[in-house]
């Protein structure tokens, strides 16, 4: 059965989309990742113009961080005021990111650097996960106690100016880095469609020192309410959110993510992550094999900034 | 509606062929005329759209007679999208990868474009000059580049990449044979729209030659609209974007929260 998508302008088979969405949404609820950065490389391989993918790969991460967002806003795991903070570096950055994304756009590279974007940080984030859940199981072959190293010791980010006590948190910390990193993730999510939650949830725990018990919840927090916002700004400036092909996505993940959470449960936690690993370094190598490659077609037409 | 629009044809052709039957009118001052009318004024594109065919009826008035039985009268039918600019772009290999390099923008380039012909117009009409003078067909239609175009080197380069490309897409069509003569003067043109067919007024154009030069030309505008949820949701998209943009986030809240509360387990 196929659907015509209105904002991509192109029929697709609706099982597709509903089978791509259910897929990233049962890894999603696995990991408890929100899974915008497998949603849109995979858009991309079913040729939507990477305009619209990446629009609606944020829109889609709204719905799939909700649920979220909400259990630890009841369990109390969600520091409101670093979230804020965070937020505010958040929404500026998703705006500069939205210049680079029309501008990139309108001298034909877009494609291109969200391509190379892409296999930088999927490469990069694959192969650190593999690495360390090799080792994590390596270390549970030999039958060794797991030793978690204690973040004690303070950091260059903790000498900085501008200190804010974050009570929730139980730190005292310049809020430079906050914004700074709530800034870089906001240009990856106008400009990849992601959340950013697979590199903002390390960066808060390793850099920043953030107790992990509010880490999620407050990432998450940032989350959607950036991604939210881009969905509204790529629309109002770049008409490419497709509502059909995100509600689709959307339906299909929730429901995915649900049974994937269940899932997750159950499975040991290394292999879990070496596979997610795994898969996103196909993905990764997919697109940079796609960059390489001799195109069929040295030649490209494009109206309006769409492919056609 | 086609019998009637037939049956009028008909009534017109055989005035013109008692006409025609006046002996020894010289040929040069016999002025043919074309009248064209098409199955449809609107073409609805709905959610299952796989393209569609048009159907273009047109009869020739005060035609030489001898010169329509041995075939000099020739006919295209050509329907010209919603005209825009294009860019086409080039490929080099930069540090081992490929990336666009050069791009040339070409002005009021018709999105889509099908041709029906009687015949192959190139081997026909010994003069491409009538065709390319009115622009008519793909090898022939004006590509007119805009903004700065260098040096000019590889603009034919660049046309030739926007025909082919065009043309696999399935957007630029023709057909070489796809005008009929059903009677001696009464014609029929089928053109096939494709799947990705743009929305906006097309033209439909019929074309009328004699022995290789252009006579006469008729042209009458057809709809094609999104119809239904689609359209609304593109005029949403394009006319109150932000709303659209606001009512995304809210269906994405509502179905992420919604699913929350589904599937709890208390």
């Amino acid at each position: 059965m196929t659907v015509y998508l209105p904002i991509a302008e192109l029929s697709v088979n609706i099982f597709i989309i509903l089978g791509m969405g259910a897929a990233v949404g049962f890894l999603s609820g696995m990991f408890g990742v929100g899974g915008g950065f497998l949603i849109t490389p995979l858009l991309i391989f079913y040729n939507i113009p990477p305009v619209v993918a990446v629009a609606t790969g944020a829109n889609q991460v709204v719905a799939s961080s909700i649920s979220g967002a909400i259990t630890h806003f009841r369990r109390g795991t969600l520091d409101m005021k670093l979230g804020t903070v965070l937020l505010g570096g958040g929404l500026a950055g998703a705006t500069v990111g939205i210049w680079i994304f029309s501008w990139l756009r309108s001298v034909g590279q877009l494609d291109l650097f969200i391509s190379l974007l892409y296999v930088i940080f999927l490469s990069t984030v694959g192969g650190l996960m593999l690495w360390e859940s090799v080792r994590a199981l390596r270390r549970a072959a030999r039958n060794e106690k797991v030793t978690l190293k204690r973040p004690g010791h303070h950091s260059w980010v903790h000498r900085l100016p501008m200190k804010m006590r974050f009570k929730k948190s139980k730190i005292y910390l310049s809020i430079i880095p906050v914004i700074a990193l709530g800034f870089s993730i906001g240009i990856l999510t106008s400009v990849m469609g992601v959340g950013g939650g697979f590199i903002m949830v390390p960066a808060m725990i390793y850099l920043l020192r953030i107790p992990t018990n509010v880490v999620v919840g407050t990432s998450l927090f940032q989350i959607i309410f950036v991604t939210a916002y881009t969905t509204i700004v790529q629309a109002a400036t770049n008409y490419s959110v497709d509502i059909v092909l995100a509600f689709i996505l959307m339906v299909a993940g929730v429901v995915g993510a649900q049974y994937g959470v269940r899932v997750g449960q159950k499975l040991r936690g290394e292999q879990l992550r070496a596979l997610l690993a795994l898969l996103v370094l196909a993905v990764g190598i997919r697109l940079a094999i796609a960059l390489v490659v001799t195109p069929t077609d040295l030649y490209s037409v494009s109206i309006r900034g769409f492919a056609n | 509606m086609h019998r009637f629009l037939a049956l009028t044809l008909l009534t017109l052709l055989s005035a013109t062929a008692a006409l025609s039957q006046v002996p020894l009118a010289p040929a040069s001052t016999v002025k043919e005329t074309l009248d064209i009318g098409t199955s449809t004024s609107e073409i609805a594109i709905t959610s299952d759209f796989r393209g569609a065919d048009l159907t273009v009826f047109g009869a020739l008035n005060g035609v030489d007679d001898l010169l329509l039985q041995i075939g000099q009268y020739d006919i295209v039918v050509t329907l010209e999208g919603p005209k825009d600019l294009a860019t086409v772009r080039k490929k080099e290999r930069v540090f081992g990868i490929w990336m666009n390099t050069r791009a040339l923008t070409f002005d009021h380039v018709p999105e889509s474009y099908s041709m029906a012909s009687t015949r192959d117009l190139d081997t026909v009409i010994g003069r491409p000059q009538s065709l390319s003078d009115l622009g008519v067909g793909i090898d022939y239609m004006a590509l007119s580049p805009t903004g700065n175009v260098g040096n000019g080197t590889g603009l034919t380069e660049f046309r030739d990449a926007f025909r082919r490309l065009k043309v696999s897409s399935g957007l630029y069509q023709r057909d070489l044979s796809g005008v009929r003569f059903i009677s001696s003067s009464l014609f029929r043109a089928t053109l096939r729209l494709p799947a990705n067919v743009p929305d906006g007024v097309h033209m439909v154009k019929a074309y009328l030659f004699k022995s290789g030069d252009f006579v006469t030309q008729r042209s009458l505008p057809l709809r094609v609209t999104k119809t239904g949820l689609e359209q609304s949701i593109t005029d949403a998209a394009h006319q109150t974007p932000f709303l659209y943009g606001v009512f995304c986030v809210f269906l994405a809240v509502v179905t992420g929260w919604g699913a929350s509360v589904m599937f709890r387990k208390d």
